[in-house]
């Protein structure tokens, strides 16, 4: 039986094992290398996409396991009108150092606001604290989302 | 040195497709040195941002600038992209004045163009660079623009918008038709060599269309799709039967680090080892204490990654290195090659605080690709390896011992011990830099590692920072090498300045306690610089508007400046403790000066990240390992900084537009940790002089008080 991924608003049979984690389809298969890998342990956070609204990160789960649901990967963040906003709050705060924990914190941000529009700090934590950065640009991550909110 | 290496105006500037393009040595790793570059073109040339690009950094191609390190690109590859820029607008000046008449001081460059006011000549800069000779030399005397000649606001961050989208490209995003993605096969540590490998499952993995690549106890594993690799390379490493040896020796590496195990001991003279004997610590003082860092890792987000390419001639490599010229020279001694079939380019990784696994892996990437002709071959470490084959920050000890009479201190002495923090691939004797490359210590024909040499340069290694910046009467500063430690060694973020000013700032803290006096006026009554009496006055200005504290919590101070020479950092710090010794982060301060500033964004981005980087290193990192390997394999079993203890951050730079611009990459670490440590002491009374100050760490410590 093959598996097929709604992925970014279309249909993709995949020819992947089903078994495969989902951040590695994406990122091999579907080329979507937005999705990053940073320990394939479900420790850091880059891996995240959006399932049915939600943050979830890929980097374990099998590609099968996510059959039926709607899958956005970063790539199409910019489509959602919750998603520009945080896209465009990252850019204004400069949220980023390096830009490799970027991806799965915009995820993460457009997943809370999708569920409270006006979150207060403590929820803000509790999303993004799933996710490592190491440069250091937490101060700057926490504005964004509040600018996001805000706007 | 980057301008007496490359003194020609080409060598920094030229054109393509209408569009000025800035070449540099220095690599772009999230310090935004790209962006700053950006700046300094358009400030001197006015060219508009949208019309200058920054070449990629290539072998072959960009100057060669060493390694992108110690916070040096500002003022090596700034300096000599300003300069350039300036001798080029100099130039383009005089050759309209030539052609068009006027006076030279008559024309007018702004918005990328030249003008001459009362006339209607407007000359495009980029056009007239095409027209003109750059192959001449760099006048490092041509006049800057005053002020901030540039009529824009600072550039966005180079790649900020495509991070966000997910379309900016990292080496591990490298995809090229026809590639083969690999993985290593890592011994259990790093002792072991291989025995065997079960024959059957070599077959079982070439069933599946993998194959494995040998060198000795080098093995990797390579196939067309990522997944079934890393699942084959997991079940041939259960395949292999390693000689494990006597094991990573179980010491505790503090008590190795003394005088007694010392193989290198100089007396640091103005920040310079010096050969010749050490005197004794003289008897008498009054304060003794000993400061101690663990092993720490990098950790970079992104495990390290290559890609390699050799078509019979030249081996194209793409890595996230910091430093590709010496890079090559390395790489190209450890393959045999001339080092001009070696080209390498680089491509971004996450951020990498200094020495990771990037150059190993690119020698790795290139082992492969060498079997492997034609074919090019994309390597990527796993989060396994780069926790635990990384090169680490080596665990560092801090002694010292002073006098104070009536608030002053009078005699000082500080001793630094450690394992060497250069264990990048740099080319010197004795192969030196395939020594330095993991590879090559498990390949049929190995390279075994050099032992350590000491560094005698000003402020390198382990002594960077080690003499103190205060007026301290009869000084007494010591450098000890310590080698045959547990694991390999290298640079990371501000090398040994991190454990000094951690060491030298908790001491100040020491001081005013049993002085009685302010930690800020102990630290005045010692400074004569006022630009540090500046970064203190307006640091307690700042402090004074903090929130009261709770008796619960506590505040600590600190100051350095960068090797003595560069950005000057005050920081307080506000924590609480809960009664399991938990630590929060409350409130951070952080004031600043770095000379003439340029991306004024981008400092305040490096200040804070060195900040929570320390504030990580200084509450959660400790590498821990065991007879059978390293133990902190992942970020469960070595834990870091995270969203839910972020202070509320405040930095205030101070600009000083006619000082040098100085790089602050590295400035924020030090201080950061002193005052925690401090904060620390104001909210529990526990002094913590051993790095890092977890809730048992804190116990055990107000348990042996």
């Amino acid at each position: 039986m093959t598996l097929t991924l709604h992925v970014n608003g279309r249909d993709h049979v995949i020819t992947s094992d089903p078994d495969t984690p989902l951040a590695y389809v994406l990122r091999d298969e579907l080329k979507l290398k937005g999705t990053k890998l940073g320990c394939g342990l479900e420790q850091c956070g880059a891996c995240a996409v959006l399932v049915d609204g939600q943050a979830v990160l890929s980097c374990v789960s099998s590609a099968a396991s996510f059959a039926g649901r709607d899958i956005n990967t970063i790539e199409a963040v910019g489509e959602t009108d919750i998603g520009r906003r945080v896209q465009a709050a990252f850019v204004a705060q400069s949220a980023a150092q390096c830009g490799y924990c970027t991806a799965g914190l915009v995820i993460a941000a457009t997943s809370l606001l999708g569920r409270h529009p006006l979150p207060d700090d403590t929820a803000i934590t509790e999303a993004l604290t799933p996710h490592i950065c190491r440069c250091g640009s937490h101060p700057r991550v926490l504005r964004a989302v509040k600018q996001a909110a805000e706007t | 040195m980057s301008l007496d290496a490359h003194p020609l105006i080409a060598d920094w500037i030229g054109t393509r497709d209408g569009r000025l393009l800035i070449r540099t040595g220095k690599v772009d790793i999230g310090q935004r040195i790209s962006t700053a570059l950006l700046q300094i073109a358009h400030e001197e040339l006015t060219v508009p941002y949208e019309l200058i690009d920054i070449a990629a950094v290539r072998t072959g191609e960009s100057p060669d600038e060493g390694i992108t390190s110690g916070s040096n690109s500002v003022e090596q590859s700034g300096n000599a992209v300003r300069r350039a820029s300036a001798t080029l607008r100099g130039l383009l000046i005089a050759d309209a004045a030539e052609r068009y008449g006027g006076e030279k001081s008559d024309w007018i460059v702004e918005g990328g163009a030249l003008h001459l006011p009362g006339t209607n000549h407007r000359l495009l800069v980029t056009e007239m660079i095409k027209d003109t000779h750059l192959a001449c030399p760099i006048d490092p005397e041509a006049s800057i623009a005053q002020g901030h000649g540039g009529t824009l606001p600072a550039p966005p961050m180079r790649g900020l918008t495509a991070m966000t989208a997910g379309n900016y490209t990292f080496v591990h995003d490298l995809d090229l038709p026809g590639m083969l993605h690999a993985r290593v096969i890592r011994p259990p540590h790093a002792k072991a060599r291989l025995k065997s490998i079960e024959e059957s499952a070599i077959q079982r993995a070439e069933a599946k269309g993998l194959r494995l690549i040998q060198d000795g106890s080098f093995l990797a594993l390579i196939g067309p799709k990522e997944w079934p690799v890393v699942e084959g390379a997991l079940k041939l490493s259960a395949a292999c039967d390693w000689d494990i040896g006597d094991g990573i020796p179980e010491i505790d590496v503090f008590g190795h680090l003394t005088t007694a195990k010392a193989v290198g001991r100089f007396l640091v003279v103005d920040g310079t080892p010096q050969q010749g004997p050490v005197p004794d610590l003289p008897s008498g003082h009054n304060f003794k204490a000993r400061y101690e860092r663990p092993y720490q890792m990098h950790g970079a987000l992104a495990p390290s990654a290559a890609l390699a390419q050799w078509d019979g001639e030249k081996l194209c490599v793409h890595t996230h290195s910091q430093g590709i010229y010496p890079l090559r020279e390395s790489m190209a001694d450890s393959l045999g090659l001339d080092k001009n079939q070696v080209e390498i380019t680089h491509v971004p990784g996450s951020g990498c605080y200094g020495h990771n696994g990037a150059d190993d892996a690119a020698l790795e990437a290139a082992l492969i690709a060498l079997a492997m002709p034609a074919v090019p071959i994309l390597l990527k470490w796993t989060r396994e390896e780069e926790h635990c084959w990384e090169p680490y920050a080596p665990a560092m000890v801090v002694e010292l011992a002073a006098t104070m009479e009536r608030g002053r201190i009078t005699a000082f002495s500080a001793e630094a011990f450690s394992d060497t923090h250069r264990g990048r691939p740099r080319p010197g004797p004795n192969r030196a830099g395939p020594s330095k490359q993991l590879a090559n210590r498990f390949r049929l024909e190995p390279i075994a590692p050099n032992s350590a040499q000491p560094n005698m340069g000003r402020h390198a290694g382990m002594h960077r920072n080690l003499d103190p910046i205060y007026d301290f009467a009869n000084k007494r500063l010591v450098k000890n090498l310590v080698t045959g430690l547990p694991h390999r060694t290298s640079a990371m973020r501000t090398l040994g300045a991190a454990a000094n000013i951690f060491a030298i700032e908790s001491f100040m803290d020491e001081m005013a306690r049993i002085d009685g006096s302010d930690p800020f006026a102990i630290r005045r009554a010692h400074l004569s610089d006022p630009r540090a009496v500046a970064v203190l006055d307006a640091l307690e200005r700042q402090v004074a508007e903090l929130p009261g504290l709770p008796a619960t919590d506590g505040r600590g101070i600190a100051y350095a400046q960068y090797k003595n020479q560069m950005t000057r950092v005050g920081i307080c710090v506000d924590v609480s403790a809960n009664d399991r010794a938990e630590i929060r982060l409350n409130h951070c301060v952080i004031v600043a000066d770095a000379g003439r500033v340029i991306d004024a964004d981008g400092l305040v981005a490096q200040l804070e990240g060195g900040f929570l980087q320390a504030a990580s290193w200084s509450l959660y990192e400790k590498v821990v390992w065991n007879r059978d390997g390293i133990q902190s394999r992942d970020w469960d079993s070595y834990p870091v900084i995270r969203f839910d203890n972020i202070p509320a951050i405040k930095v205030i730079v101070l600009d000083r537009p006619d000082e040098r611009s100085v790089g602050a990459g590295e400035a924020s670490p030090g201080p950061t940790i002193a005052a925690i440590a401090n904060a620390i002491f104001d909210a529990t009374g526990i002094r913590m002089r051993r790095m890092p100050f977890r809730p048992d760490d804190i116990l055990r410590q107000a348990v042996s008080e």
